[in-house]
């Protein structure tokens, strides 16, 4: 489906493609094997300036919104949804600087994540704070000039790696999702240090560690959006300019997972002819697409509204979000299916990608989360139409 | 003024078939309402004319005649030579051999020149080979080669003798000089020709090579400057039997010292530790490709190449992969080589690869993947893995040839 | 530090063939590239340049109009200028022609410490031009580089030999042509392309030349392709498949007798 993108999109798009092809393709397999991280690949998407798509011009970047970060993800994903995050959980981690930090804080971190000098991180999950995000027991207590953190978060996407991490911790007293704060920290500072690093089913080409704070010391101006207390709003609204990030990153490994099988089909031979011609084999590759268009289509424009500045983005986001991974695992699972035996081998890749796909319906808000956010949602507009007949 | 050739489309004989579209290489013809066009990317390569059944192009090509060149004057067919350290290289020696017949249908002398310093004994083994006369530079500042003191050394004794065809060695220093020396006596110059002919009518020297990356076949021919020059690669050409008691004349021709002035310094050779046998001479070459998926499994191939007494070779994917050194590779872009028995190991048959080896004697291929168009090529195709087959028939061919 | 590229814009060879039955050939779609070598030549342009702290990169190239595609993507990764000569008069150009028309259009640049190119271009094959093009300058030249170190007015350049390399020193200006050892080519950047499609490439006809007409084009090249042809089909033979042991067997049979010179 032609998504009228401006020439700029489009020669994102074709610069990621190249990337992902040339640069990703041939090391995938081995990152999968081995879980190393891959630097070779964020120095080269660094030079091509893929870092900055999403950071104003200001501050080094390419001045382009979440439907350019949406880009860049889907291409690099359909080769690597694990490497791609090298780029895309970077962003993760920079939207909270870039939608609450003051002039001053934009100016020493975004420049350097433009470049792809250095990478960011967001640490919200705890051991016992995954989608109950209000139970993070992180404390960040204010010393003097600093704030001095303690606590351990978990699973975080490049940890260990990023230089730069947006982190939610407790500045005051009392549970639930006031008084939760989201300082910078970087790397180094003493008191910060990683813990292991997570052997994960898919996305391996990523790192995921532990975060430990242990009297960690933090410049009291590291404080995002101007004061304390602000740090649950700050996390909310970063999802939903990320989510569609997370969608993307779905639609990009179910559309490489769906061109591998449609190859196979297409080369596969049983009974005399190609499987491919087969109906039932067609008729999943006819479902796969199907789903795929309709999971990009709402990616785009849920994209799209949010570069237009609409106010409205959570339950979209949301949408889009739970839709592209469903479709995303619904899809490299038939890939696989579809390749049969080959399908079930290391030696090629759709293994891979249904177990990349897996995470995409978890994390950055469990698809259950997101039903809840869109069910809600939509109560409260059913309300609101009944009160205006 | 200026060019005359042009190509045109006789409009009233095109039937807009569009097989000239097709046959055009550089999409430079198009149909406009059910004629052919031919745009203003047009080479003039003339790939069009004879897929033509109606004769509706015509490409005419000016012929100049060169002010001051009677071609009349020119004869003989000359090799230049190739040596290091007063060994002459073999491709030396074959070209000497298609020389002598196309010597002998020129009805002239078989020359070779030969350049250097301290080249011992090198002239005549030139002569054992077939050369008539050996025309011999010897310098010290010819020691070691440099392209200009060498290209105008042969520039010189060209504009000299006046030899009516020149052909020498597609090595990396052949193609590095020769190109210079045709500029220099404004002479045409093909590279890498695969064969050469005279031709019957006007006696020209028939010139054919491929061109695309092997993909096709041209034949050349400079009708109008002289020498008529080409480069032929190594193992495309068979040298003669060298005959001790063959006789013919070495001229030690005294250059101006002045030809050999250049600022380019030379500091030193430095020889491959990595390539203990240059796969170019080997009668056996156990090839690998991306199918071994990895450096350590070139061991694989090793074992089964010292089991026959071969060398071992490897396809573009993984020299580029950097699973075994640049040295190794067959291919296009790699070397030619012509064994009696060229073992492809999880190769897959690309055009590139296939335009280095496809003159072996015997081809075997092994490959996974029934539909490898190696297997189209190959002499014994054995479709399997690799990594079973080979140390198999290792084993196998160990106890036969020890 | 001037570092001047010459490129060609080529088929890409891969895709092309004959179909044998007739004669003509089968190109459907086959996409026009920067011939492979030269984007070697032009990182190693940008590298001395960058290396030098200080100079340009122009790329040149001899074509049709539609060379300006690849002049731009060159200019995509970071080349500073870029050189299009186009005329009908060059059309049909052997190598000879060819590198007397790049020679003229380097010389029209006027300030340049070093060419540099592709060791030779997929389509042609010939390796010619380079040393063509410096003979014409009357420059020195080395081929198949694959390390240069550039460094006060001169280059040291190793030079690949079938079994090992040349270590030589040359004056500049000089014409290298490059072999893929040399280097390791950069992707574009964003920028690079942003910049690239606004950028204007100079375009020089003969007039803009000093040449003399009679050297230009088909009627310049002293070489004519009188056929083209497809090459021969060698035939496929016996193919095994099967178990592991009944296959090496059958094979090893056959090769026996070969190996042991009887075949």
């Amino acid at each position: 489906m032609n998504y009228f993108l401006t020439e700029e999109q489009e020669m994102l798009r074709e610069l990621c493609a190249q990337i992902a092809r040339e640069k990703i393709l041939p090391v995938r397999a081995e990152y999968d094997e081995s879980g190393e991280f891959p630097w070779d690949v964020v120095k080269v998407m660094a030079e091509s300036d893929i870092y900055g798509v999403y950071i104003p011009e200001e501050y080094g970047g390419f001045g382009g919104g979440v439907m350019e970060m949406c880009i860049a993800t889907e291409e690099l994903s359909k080769v690597c949804g694990g490497i791609a995050l090298a780029f895309a959980a970077s962003a993760l981690g920079a939207y909270p600087i870039l939608l609450f930090g003051s002039d001053e804080q934009k100016k020493k971190y975004l420049p350097d994540i433009a470049a792809g000098k250095k990478l960011a991180a967001f640490a919200l999950t705890e051991a016992n704070a995954g989608s109950d995000a209000g139970a993070i027991e992180t404390r960040a207590e204010l010393d003097g000039d600093e704030y001095v953190l303690n606590g351990t978060k978990q699973w975080i996407t490049n940890g260990g790696e990023a230089e730069t991490y947006t982190v939610l911790a407790r500045t005051s007293k009392g549970t639930g999702i006031r008084g939760m704060s989201c300082l910078i920290v970087e790397k180094d500072t003493p008191g910060f240090t990683f813990g292991k690093k997570e052997d994960k089913m898919g996305i391996r080409g990523s790192a995921t560690r532990e975060l430990v704070f242990q009297d960690c010391r933090v410049p009291r101006e590291n404080v995002l959006g101007g004061r304390e207390g602000t740090g649950f709003v700050i996390a909310m609204r970063t999802f939903d300019k990320s989510r569609p990030g997370v969608a993307a990153q779905a639609v990009g490994i179910a559309q490489g997972a769906f061109e591998e099988a449609a190859k196979y089909a297409r080369h596969r031979e049983q009974f005399g002819q190609p499987v491919g011609s087969f109906q039932a084999v067609q008729f999943m590759l006819a479902d796969m697409a199907t789903q795929i268009e309709a999971a990009r289509a709402l990616v785009y424009q849920t994209a799209r509204s949010v570069d237009a500045g609409e106010k409205d983005i959570a339950k979209i986001s949301a949408m889009a979000k739970v839709f592209a991974s469903d479709v995303a695992m619904k899809v490299t699972t038939d890939a696989v299916q579809i390749l049969g035996g080959y399908g079930y081998m290391k030696e090629y890749p759709v293994e891979k990608m249904m177990r990349d796909a897996k995470i995409t319906q978890i994390y950055e808000g469990t698809n259950q989360i997101q039903r809840s956010i869109i069910g809600s949602a939509v109560i409260k507009e059913s309300a609101a139409r009944e009160r205006n007949e | 003024m200026g060019h005359v050739s042009s190509i045109e489309v006789l409009e009233d004989r095109c039937v807009g078939c569009t097989l000239c579209v097709k046959a055009c290489l550089y999409d430079a013809i198009e149909m406009v309402d059910g004629v052919a066009v031919i745009k203003d990317n047009c080479t003039l390569c003339g790939a069009c004319v004879e897929p033509c059944k109606f004769d509706a192009i015509i490409l005419r090509k000016e012929h100049r005649e060169e002010e001051g060149v009677d071609i009349g004057d020119f004869k003989g067919v000359w090799v230049v030579a190739e040596q290091r350290n007063g060994e002459v290289h073999d491709v030396s020696y074959e070209l000497l051999g298609r020389g002598r017949d196309l010597a002998n249908a020129r009805g002239a002398a078989l020359g070779a020149v030969l350049l250097g310093s301290k080249l011992g004994d090198a002239a005549g083994a030139l002569i054992e080979h077939g050369a008539d006369v050996v025309y011999v530079v010897d310098d010290p500042a010819l020691e070691h080669y440099l392209d200009e003191p060498y290209a105008n050394a042969v520039a010189a004794l060209i504009q000299k003798h006046k030899p009516e065809i020149v052909l020498t060695g597609a090595t990396a220093v052949g193609r590095s000089l020769i190109p210079r020396v045709a500029i220099q006596v404004r002479a045409g110059l093909t590279a890498d020709c695969t064969a050469l002919d005279i031709d019957d009518e006007k006696g020209l020297l028939l010139q054919t090579r491929p061109a695309f990356g092997g993909n096709i076949m041209a034949t050349i021919v400079c009708p109008n400057h002289r020498p008529q020059m080409a480069t032929v690669r190594h193992k495309v050409m068979t040298a003669l039997e060298p005959d001790p008691a063959r006789e013919g004349e070495i001229v030690l021709e005294k250059l101006p010292t002045k030809l050999f002035e250049t600022k380019t310094e030379f500091v030193e050779f430095v020889k491959d530790a990595t390539s203990t046998i240059n796969i170019a001479d080997a009668d056996i070459i156990v090839s690998g490709g991306r199918g071994l998926g990895g450096p350590e499994n070139f061991e694989m191939l090793k074992s089964l190449a010292d089991a026959v007494g071969g060398a071992v070779g490897a396809s573009r994917a993984a020299v580029d992969a950097g699973w075994i050194p640049y040295s190794h590779q067959v291919g296009q872009t790699g070397k030619t080589v012509q064994p009696k028995l060229y073992i492809a190991c999880g190769i897959s048959g690309a055009v590139q690869h296939l335009a280095g080896m496809q003159s072996s004697d015997v081809i075997v291929a092994i490959n996974k993947d029934p539909d490898a168009p190696i297997f189209k090529m190959a002499t014994y195709g054995v479709v399997g893995d690799v990594f079973e087959v080979v140390p198999a028939l290792t084993k196998k061919l160990a106890a036969e040839f020890s | 530090m001037k570092a001047v590229v010459l490129i060609k814009q080529v088929p890409d060879t891969t895709d092309v063939r004959i179909d044998r039955e007739t004669n003509t050939l089968i190109r459907e779609g086959v996409p026009s590239i920067i011939n492979p070598f030269d984007m070697y030549a032009i990182e190693e342009g940008l590298r001395i340049v960058e290396a030098a702290g200080d100079g340009s990169v122009t790329v040149m190239s001899m074509g049709p109009p539609q060379v300006e595609d690849a002049l731009r993507e060159a200019l995509s990764l970071g080349v500073d200028d870029a050189v299009l000569l186009s005329d009908r008069a060059f059309a049909g150009s052997d190598t000879w022609s060819t590198s007397y028309t790049l020679a003229a259009g380097i010389r029209k640049l006027d300030d340049y410490d070093i060419v540099l190119c592709g060791k030779q271009a997929i389509d042609g094959d010939t390796a010619q031009v380079g040393p063509g093009v410096a003979q014409f300058l009357g420059v020195p030249q080395v081929t198949y580089a694959r390390n240069i170190v550039v460094e006060d007015g001169a280059a040291t350049v190793e030079r690949m030999l079938e079994d090992g390399y040349d270590v030589v020193r040359v004056p500049l200006p000089a014409v290298v042509t490059v072999v893929k050892d040399i280097n390791e080519p950069r992707l574009p950047s964003l920028k690079g392309k942003m910049k690239a499609k606004k950028a204007e490439i100079t375009v020089w006809s003969s007039d803009d030349l000093t040449v003399d007409e009679g050297e230009l084009g088909l009627d310049g090249s002293p070489t004519r392709v009188v056929r083209v042809f497809a090459p021969e089909e060698r035939e496929g033979g016996t193919i095994f498949e099967g178990e592991v042991a009944d296959t090496v067997e059958q094979l090893t049979a056959e090769l026996v007798p070969i190996l042991k010179g009887e075949g």
